[in-house]
């Protein structure tokens, strides 16, 4: 979509205010100082009122703009919000956004409740509270020009001035030294400068509030006058201000850090051209070598790193920081943990980590189940947790780091960990383990992904139905991703996602079998071996290769692939890990490192899970991407069958 | 082009003369490396690259029945544009020849009929006349349709096992 629709640029930036708003809102409860935060909320507030009548949003300004008003309010009292009013505000927010998406479903009633409900808790709020102690009487010089193009925007200067002189005594002056001649002037630009001596016992950052909308973008310098010297300082320097009293706003500094709004697709399109560059230029690559001209061996070796620096600056347009993720996740944790009548803590580690924006976008419905198990059977009732000598608020934590190409997610409760006689009787029940003998950790916990597994004595509305973790699981696998599951009991659980950083180029080891090549994702390659010559030439053999000491089982792809040219002499073994097994393919020859454009395979091999996706080689062919896990499963199938029969 | 006639690519597989719409056809290529996929359907067993984009190859003569001989000098890819389970998708087919684009007038073509056809008719839309040829126009929607049931079996071409499949 490159058309330029102006009402969905305005349901864009109305998302992300609410956002803001709903951060802040939820920062409210458990803020020291929540002043600035009521500041914030009342500002995105009035952006989502002033354009959202901009862009025919009428119903979203006129509630937006009660909704304002409490928070005006509020701003000017100095009272901190009551849980109650954070509640309700909360769910004026989830309205708001119903009117943003989908204005034609939003219903009238619960706007109207919602606003009932507001004005009721806004009548509560003292109007004349007890202004803030800490202010102090004080006298302030006041020097400030507002944007040139204010008055287009919108601003009208003398209301600015009238609120600078309900603050206190004020003498304000305009400025004119900077107003052109006549022939020059232009009436819609302000020219004008003021300065205003104003007394107060109000703090400097009211003064900073009369200019809150502009203030980006204007120059303000606020001194503060001892009160004993005379309001005019003197022209010999005057004892240095004491930091912090002399704000000098401009437009770089407190702007926001600038960006542009790029569509998705358009970031998508430059991936895949980038992706025919490192493609061609692989192929390059393989003429260059193969010849001796030495200009060529420059370029080519030029163009391998431009291409190499270009395809690092494309993935990085597409990285976001999973704290938007993170972020998200706040609400649910505070209206589930409510719901269910638990008190749970939510902390976030590694809010930076960059990752993938589809990652990122398909991780959501997976973590948000993952949270949901946690309050709901992770953490114990606040009464248990006493019992236990734990904190009666449990701590849930979100926390994401890198870990080379990959990026580990936890979920961590701190609750009741997971019950490993239980799982395994269900287990078992349903057999899906063995009844008897050992089973480790990872076997274990690895059932709890199983489709329509469930512990849960009774289904609540929030989880237990056993529908959803195999979901987890399945979208996990869906992004070449690993599960891990720790659990200690009565310490709680964590549950950790494995994430490859992107999903459109990846390390690759270029194999051959038979007549086809073949890429393995680098990130699961251990190490590589030569198959000792006689260790079972034929299927019947013992198919185990001695590592080290360690048993390592291995799967012929020749047999597999029913590969039909005749094997080489020597063959070779790449040893994958899949989760903590390890597992030898052999295949007849290692052709070496390969970066692999990734693209999927079309609907027509749905059918075929052996095989994540292909890529296009330096020559033009194409190979296909093997999928380690699907592959595993499959050539056990196959041994199965070889064993039945 | 009138309202009852259709733009069609002739084109033939074995002896039988066959027609698809010509508005799908994205382009027609010379026979170009074919990459075998392991464990998929005979009938879509190939990838090719197609200008940077990968193509899955299918092999019209295994629908209908029909030996598969080696490339000719005359083979074809005609690559085409269909929709597999709502998604548009690039398509190459395998053509023993193509002939040439032409107009069917719609009234000639009739419904297949139910006796006398060797080729399974829920492939085929109708048959067409053209001076003396018959032409089966093809029914590329539904021959695409990724059901797997569809596939005539006892047909698998060497690496192609089906075991994988099962397994899986």
């Amino acid at each position: 979509m490159t058309s330029v629709d102006p009402s969905e640029t305005f349901r864009q930036e109305a998302q992300d205010l609410l956002v803001q708003l709903e951060d802040v809102l939820l920062d409210m409860e458990t803020s020291e100082n929540p002043h600035d935060l009521i500041a914030t909320a009342f500002r995105a507030l009035h952006t989502l009122k002033g354009s959202g009548s901009m862009f025919g949003f009428q119903d979203l300004a006129a509630f937006a703009h009660v909704v304002e008003n409490t928070f005006d309010r509020l701003r000017k009292s100095g009272i901190p919000p009551s849980a109650e009013l954070v509640a309700t505000s909360l769910s004026a927010k989830d309205y708001m956004r119903q009117l943003v998406l989908h204005p034609e479903t939003a219903e009238d009633s619960i706007g109207e409740a919602l606003l009932a409900e507001l004005q009721r808790l806004d009548a509560e709020v003292p109007m004349d509270a007890p202004a803030p102690p800490a202010a102090r009487r004080a006298t302030y010089e006041i020097d400030f020009a507002l944007p040139e193009d204010c008055l287009l925007c919108g601003t009208n200067p003398l209301l600015l001035l009238d609120e600078l002189r309900e603050l206190g005594d004020c003498e304000i002056v305009a400025d004119a030294s900077a107003v052109p001649l006549l022939d020059d002037l232009d009436p819609e630009m302000c020219t004008l400068r003021w300065h205003a001596v104003l007394t107060t016992d109000r703090p400097q950052s009211a003064i900073e509030e009369v200019f809150m909308f502009v203030l980006d973008e204007m120059t303000l310098s606020v001194r503060r006058l001892d009160p004993d010297k005379p309001a005019k300082p003197a022209p010999a320097p005057a004892p240095a201000p004491a930091p912090g009293n002399t704000a000098n706003f401009t437009s770089a500094s407190g702007a926001p850090p600038t960006g542009i709004r790029v569509a998705a697709e358009r970031v998508d399109s430059l991936m895949d051209r980038v992706g025919e560059l490192v493609i061609a230029q692989s192929r390059l690559r393989q003429i260059a070598q193969a010849s001796h001209d030495p200009t060529l061996r420059t370029i080519a070796e030029e163009i391998e790193r431009l291409a190499g620096e270009l395809r690092g600056a494309t993935m990085g347009i597409r990285m976001i920081p999973i704290g938007q993720l993170f972020g998200r996740f706040r609400r649910v944790v505070h209206d589930l943990a409510r719901d269910l009548g638990k008190s749970v803590n939510l902390v976030t580690v590694g809010e930076e980590t960059e990752l993938d924006k589809t990652v990122i976008e398909s991780l959501n419905d997976p973590m948000l189940h993952l949270i949901r198990n946690a309050i709901d059977h992770g953490f114990e009732e606040v009464g248990a947790r006493a019992a236990a000598g734990k904190p009666t608020a449990g701590t849930l934590t979100l926390s994401a780091r890198h870990a080379g190409a990959q990026v580990l997610i936890t979920i961590a409760d701190d609750g009741r960990g997971m019950d490993r006689e239980r799982i395994r009787a269900k287990a078992v029940e349903a057999e899906l383990l063995p009844e008897a003998g050992e089973i480790p950790d990872s076997e274990l916990f690895a059932v709890i992904f199983s489709p329509g597994f469930s512990t849960a004595a009774e289904v609540t509305s929030v989880s237990g139905r056993g529908v959803g973790m195999d979901v987890v699981k399945r979208t996990i696998d869906g992004l070449r991703g690993f599960i891990e599951v720790a659990s200690e009991p009565g310490a709680g659980s964590a549950v950790t996602l494995r994430l490859p950083l992107t999903l459109a180029i990846i390390d690759g080891l270029l194999v051959r079998v038979g007549s086809g090549r073949y890429v393995i994702p680098l990130s699961s390659v251990e190490e590589c071996v030569e198959l000792p010559v006689g260790s079972g030439g034929g299927s019947d053999a013992r198919n185990l290769l001695n590592i080290r000491g360690d048993l390592v089982p291995f799967l012929r792809l020749r047999e597999m692939f029913a590969a039909t040219v005749p094997p080489d002499p020597y063959q070779k073994v790449v040893i994958v890990a899949s989760g903590d097994q390890r597992v030898g393919l052999v295949v007849d020859q290692i052709i070496g490192d390969h970066q692999t454009v990734i693209k999927s395979l079309s609907r027509m091999h749905a059918d075929v899970p052996t095989f994540s996706g292909a890529t296009i080689l330096g020559d033009g062919t194409v190979a296909l991407i093997l999928d380690i896990v699907n592959l595993i499963a499959a050539g056990r199938a196959l041994e199965q069958r070889l064993k039945a029969s | 082009m009138t309202e009852h006639a259709r733009e069609v690519l002739i084109l033939e597989l074995q002896s039988e003369i066959f027609a698809i719409d010509a508005h799908r056809v994205r382009e027609i290529l010379d026979v170009v490396p074919i990459t075998e996929v392991p464990g998929s359907r005979p009938f879509v067993s190939g990838l090719i690259n197609v200008r940077g984009k990968i193509v899955p190859l299918a092999d019209l003569r295994l629908k209908f029945g029909m030996p598969t001989p080696p490339p000719t000098i005359d083979t074809r890819i005609v690559v085409i544009e269909t929709e597999v389970d709502g998604e548009t998708t690039a398509v190459g087919l395998i053509a023993d020849r193509v002939r040439e684009v032409t107009e069917l007038v719609a009234d000639s073509i009739e419904p297949t009929p139910r006796l006398g056809m060797r080729l399974r008719s829920e492939y085929i839309e109708g048959i067409g006349k053209r001076g003396s040829d018959l032409i089966i126009v093809v029914d590329l929607q539904q021959i695409l349709a990724s059901t797997p049931e569809a596939t005539p079996r006892g047909n698998a071409s060497p690496g192609n096992d089906p075991a994988l499949r099962l397994g899986a």
